[in-house]
């Protein structure tokens, strides 16, 4: 087997390899492999599963072996079952996108089991035509489809903890996903119904029970905003707003109303309950901002992460997830050394507009103590802030929006933790 | 082999005259089936449920606190507790001067910026369990009383489509937007 010399040129301190060392500490691994299967006739090594024809064809979920990789920190309020969240489990997974059946959940009122044949989608207001489309209609219309994230402004809001909580990336940071949705731009809708000049903002009301309604500013609707039918290539999942969603690329995902059923065109927004009461941000002053649309430009490491601890001293691969509501990832920095000396991250090719970004880096663990830690960087500069940073200005219990780096400290025995500087 | 070559070629042109012809640069630039069915006044008003701040969308009807008491307290003491203290789902009332302190406490009373916000989520959510199951008169009657737990109304203001725009928050100067439209 390879040996991984000795002569490595480190990118930063504390074991961080240069971006491109990964591909080559890839080729020492593999071939010491030893099957533990008993061979068969001949000599020749066959393990049980190469004995006889496999499975039949057909529908098919992910492997037995995996099954554990499912949803993370299902919760509900007291008193209810659908009114609460579920978590991506990012360290679990690789890519940019994820998978629909892990797509991150928060409901208001539970999953509404709508037929699509009795569900329209209702522009009314300040429109020169009322108009209603069925889900027959629609499919007619221009669809686009775009690889973006969805992340609730709640994400992360465990950080906001004076300890840190011991939890997995999942349970902290995984309200965010990232999907390929498709469906028809809203502005061919709008146009279609004939705005009136007083129409400045749209209110949009989902049909579940809690009718759970945003206002949004006609500026982003006329920008990219989508009636988005479909997720990863197929309808929506109920979970995720069958039959229909708004989606609006980089934004907030409490504004991209799910079970979408009506629009109405207004001249200000509604002050609902859930842009005012809740997904508000307080500050220190007493004041609370309004509207905070735009994600901020955010990363986790989710490898290693809390629960998946290293198995001794040698090279790991540190990965993760960046984005950033405003744009496209520009860099992400990594640090084993508690944010003394930064390396740049080798990002994976798809770099797209308001979507997961992958970031991976070899790292050279040589048993000690460390402190690793992710900073991202978007197009339009704007740089992931530290917790402190993060807090300046802001109310002692706000949570929303909370983007700060997430710092992970490896201690000897390969236990990975979540620690604050 | 010649003859097929010339058959590509005027396959080729023919592809290219006919998608040109059919389909502009954008395929769909300017085109659109327009196939919104127009929806009548009526309709709208079953469908319509938005309230602005102003009081517009409110419907008619009326309701004060003491006979909001009565409906709290059968539909919503279990998850909001007596006094919409202490349930095991938010507090509706109480908090009231902590929003600028240290432990900011937020509630309906302490925090809500319109009145009008209660009215249309107990009209959208509210009980619950069965959503929809309250009337008009019913709603305007519970917002009153939870009004009236906060110091806004007194119990036996009686709130209406008219009236509820006007009761002052607490909290009502305690916001601003982080938006700004970009012209």
């Amino acid at each position: 087997m390879k040996k991984i010399s000795d002569n490595i040129n480190f990118a930063a301190n504390n074991g961080l390899l240069d971006r491109r060392f990964i591909l080559k500490a890839g080729l020492g691994i593999g071939g010491g492999l030893m099957s533990a299967s008993a061979l068969s006739s001949e000599g020749k090594d066959r393990l049980p599963w190469m004995k006889q024809p496999g499975m039949p064809m057909g529908q098919s979920g992910p492997s037995r072996y995996e099954e554990h990789i499912k949803r993370e920190g299902v919760g509900s309020q007291p008193g209810t079952t659908g009114s609460g969240a579920s978590r991506t489990p990012i360290e679990h997974l690789d890519g940019i996108i994820t998978p629909s059946r892990l797509h991150f959940e928060r409901h208001h009122s539970g999953i509404p089991d709508i037929d699509p044949a009795q569900h329209s989608l209702l522009i009314h207001g300040l429109v020169d035509r009322p108009l209603s489309f069925s889900m027959e209609s629609l499919a007619r219309y221009e669809h686009v489809s775009n690889i973006q994230f969805i992340e609730c402004s709640g994400n992360s809001g465990a950080m906001i903890s004076p300890k840190p909580l011991q939890r997995k990336a999942s349970n902290l940071h995984g309200l965010v996903s990232c999907s390929e949705w498709g469906g028809v731009p809203l502005k061919i809708l709008l146009d279609e119904a004939g705005i009136k000049p007083k129409g400045k903002w749209i209110v949009a009301s989902g049909s579940d029970a809690a009718m759970m309604s945003r206002s949004v500013p006609l500026e982003k609707i006329m920008d990219d905003a989508i009636i988005a039918t479909h997720q990863n290539g197929e309808p929506l999942r109920p979970s995720n707003g069958y039959p229909m969603r708004l989606f609006l690329p980089g934004w907030e995902g409490n504004a991209c109303v799910k079970w979408l059923r009506t629009i109405k065109v207004t001249s200000g927004p509604s002050m609902t309950k859930d842009e005012t009461s809740k997904y508000s941000d307080l500050r220190d002053d007493g004041i609370a901002e309004l509207f905070t649309f735009p994600m901020g430009v955010k990363s986790v490491i989710t490898s290693p992460s809390f629960s998946l601890n290293l198995a001794g001293p040698g090279i790991y691969q540190i990965k993760g997830i960046a984005w950033s509501g405003s744009g496209r990832i520009k860099n992400v920095e990594l640090s084993a050394d508690g944010g003394k000396t930064w390396a740049e991250a080798l990002l994976d090719e798809h770099i797209l507009p308001k979507a997961l970004t992958r970031f991976r880096s070899a790292w050279k663990w040589d048993g000690a103590p460390a402190t690793i830690m992710s900073r991202a960087i978007d197009e339009k500069g704007n740089i992931q802030p530290t917790r402190e940073q993060w807090f300046v200005g802001r109310a002692k219990n706000t949570f929303y929006h909370f983007n700060a780096i997430q710092t992970w400290g490896v201690n000897t025995a390969g236990e990975v933790n979540n620690v604050y500087l | 082999m010649f003859t097929s070559k010339i058959t590509k070629i005027v396959v080729n042109i023919l592809i290219i005259l006919f998608v040109e012809n059919i389909f502009a640069d954008d395929v769909f630039d300017g085109v659109s089936p327009q196939l919104g069915v127009i929806i009548s006044d009526d309709y709208i008003e079953q469908v319509d449920f938005v309230v602005m701040p102003s009081g517009e969308g409110l419907p008619k009807g009326s309701g004060n606190a003491l006979t909001g008491k009565v409906l709290y307290n059968i539909h919503c003491m279990a998850c909001h507790g007596p006094d919409a203290k202490g349930g095991i789902n938010g507090d509706l009332a109480g908090g009231h001067g902590t929003i600028s302190g240290p432990i900011p406490k937020k509630t309906v009373g302490s925090y809500w910026p319109y009145a009008t916000i209660i009215f249309d989520y107990i009209r959208r959510a509210m009980p619950y369990q069965s959503p929809g199951t309250l009337s008009n008169n019913e709603v305007y009657a519970l917002t009153a009383y939870i009004l009236n737990l906060n110091g806004v109304i007194g119990e036996d203001e009686l709130m209406t489509a008219q009236t509820l725009p006007k009761a002052k928050m607490t909290n009502s100067e305690g916001f601003i937007w982080a938006y700004s439209p970009s012209e």
